[in-house]
């Protein structure tokens, strides 16, 4: 794994209601963009049924976590929601540095993370997504 | 008076005991899973009884409020999570007294029913539990600010917790999964109303001590 190009991209993180399209979305991106671009997903609710569990989004951020920033894939409301309170939990200096991009999350992951790899900002990831479909 | 806690616990047995009714109205108009969530969070609150019985009532609520956003796992936990938190927030800058004033009790619930309205980026008229958590601030204000005796006061908010889920029958729904049914949520009670409502009722019910 090349180390130095990860901490140089933008992370991202997919967040669904279920854990298996988390798991599934993570496998398509993996497989388009390798170890290149810092990488993390989650879904269920605290129970493990369908839902999101804010404790989980926020494990994930940290694992994705790149000074680059972080681009953050959701699928439906709650997701998005849970999302917003785990990014105002991060620490202030970080807070700014999560964008949750508003793009269908399959599509939107691996454009997302095709963009990542090639080194693009922030801005610049999110807008690969949101133009996904 | 009861505690804040035993007022939570309270509110927490109602939501258990209707947490089906929430699932089947979340089922006709949104994804079925409002009871199941709530009830998880509620359950989660409920097993803090001992902690909450130690904090000042504004701590509890925001310790409540947090539960429900850890616990939730839906978008009901940040939603009810913000309410508790920003009437708890309130409450505990309120007044170093011990007891708040009425005019700081309903800046309480409209500091809490901002965070509702921030949060949820929706208003009354959207289908949402604003419909009932709007008017019952109003009517906690009116009340407070008449100094009407207090079971009087309890039943005006609980009329108007009813008024405003029954508003939401002929609403179209504008914000959450339900909004995606467009005109077909039209004639559906909104499972987060009804939650809001019945909410309302337990805490004035636990603050009638018929709890």
């Amino acid at each position: 794994m090349s180390d130095s190009a990860a901490e140089r991209n933008v992370g991202v993180v997919i967040v669904s209601h279920s854990p298996l399209v988390a798991r599934g979305a993570e496998d398509m991106v993996r497989q388009m963009v390798g170890e290149s671009v810092p990488l993390a997903a989650c879904g269920g609710n605290p129970d493990g049924g369908l839902g999101t569990d804010v404790a989980a989004i926020s494990t994930a951020i940290d694992a994705a976590w790149s000074d680059r920033g972080v681009a953050v894939l959701v699928d439906l409301g709650g997701a998005e929601m849970n999302t917003e309170m785990a990014i105002e939990m991060l620490d202030q200096g970080r807070r700014g540095g999560v964008a949750i991009c508003n793009a269908a999350i399959v599509e939107g992951a691996v454009m997302a993370a095709t963009e990542a790899s090639m080194g693009s900002a922030l801005a610049d990831v999110c807008a690969a997504a949101e133009d996904a479909i | 008076m009861p505690t804040m806690s035993k007022l939570l616990q309270d509110v927490a047995a109602a939501v258990r005991a209707n947490a089906e009714e929430l699932t089947e109205l979340d089922r006709a108009i949104g994804d079925g899973d409002h009871g199941a969530n709530l009830r998880r969070g509620f359950d989660a609150v409920a097993e803090l009884a001992p902690e909450l019985d130690a904090q000042p009532p504004g701590q509890a609520l925001q310790t409540a409020g947090m539960t429900l956003v850890m616990k939730v796992g839906g978008a009901s936990g940040p939603l009810y999570g913000s309410l508790l938190m920003g009437i708890g927030k309130s409450l505990a800058g309120a007044s170093t007294a011990g007891t708040p004033s009425p005019s700081e009790i309903a800046d309480a619930l409209q500091a809490g029913v901002d965070m509702v309205r921030q949060r949820g980026k929706a208003d009354v008229g959207d289908k949402t539990m604003l419909d009932v958590l709007v008017p019952v601030c109003e009517a906690a204000r009116g009340g407070l600010s008449q100094s009407l005796p207090v079971p009087r006061l309890l039943d005006g908010l609980c009329a108007a917790a009813g008024r405003g889920l029954e508003s939401t029958r002929a609403l179209q729904a504008r914000k959450g999964r339900a909004s995606y049914l467009a005109e077909r949520s039209v004639g559906h009670l909104d499972p987060g109303a009804r939650s809001s409502q019945l909410i309302v009722n337990a805490a004035c019910a636990s603050l009638r001590g018929e709890a």
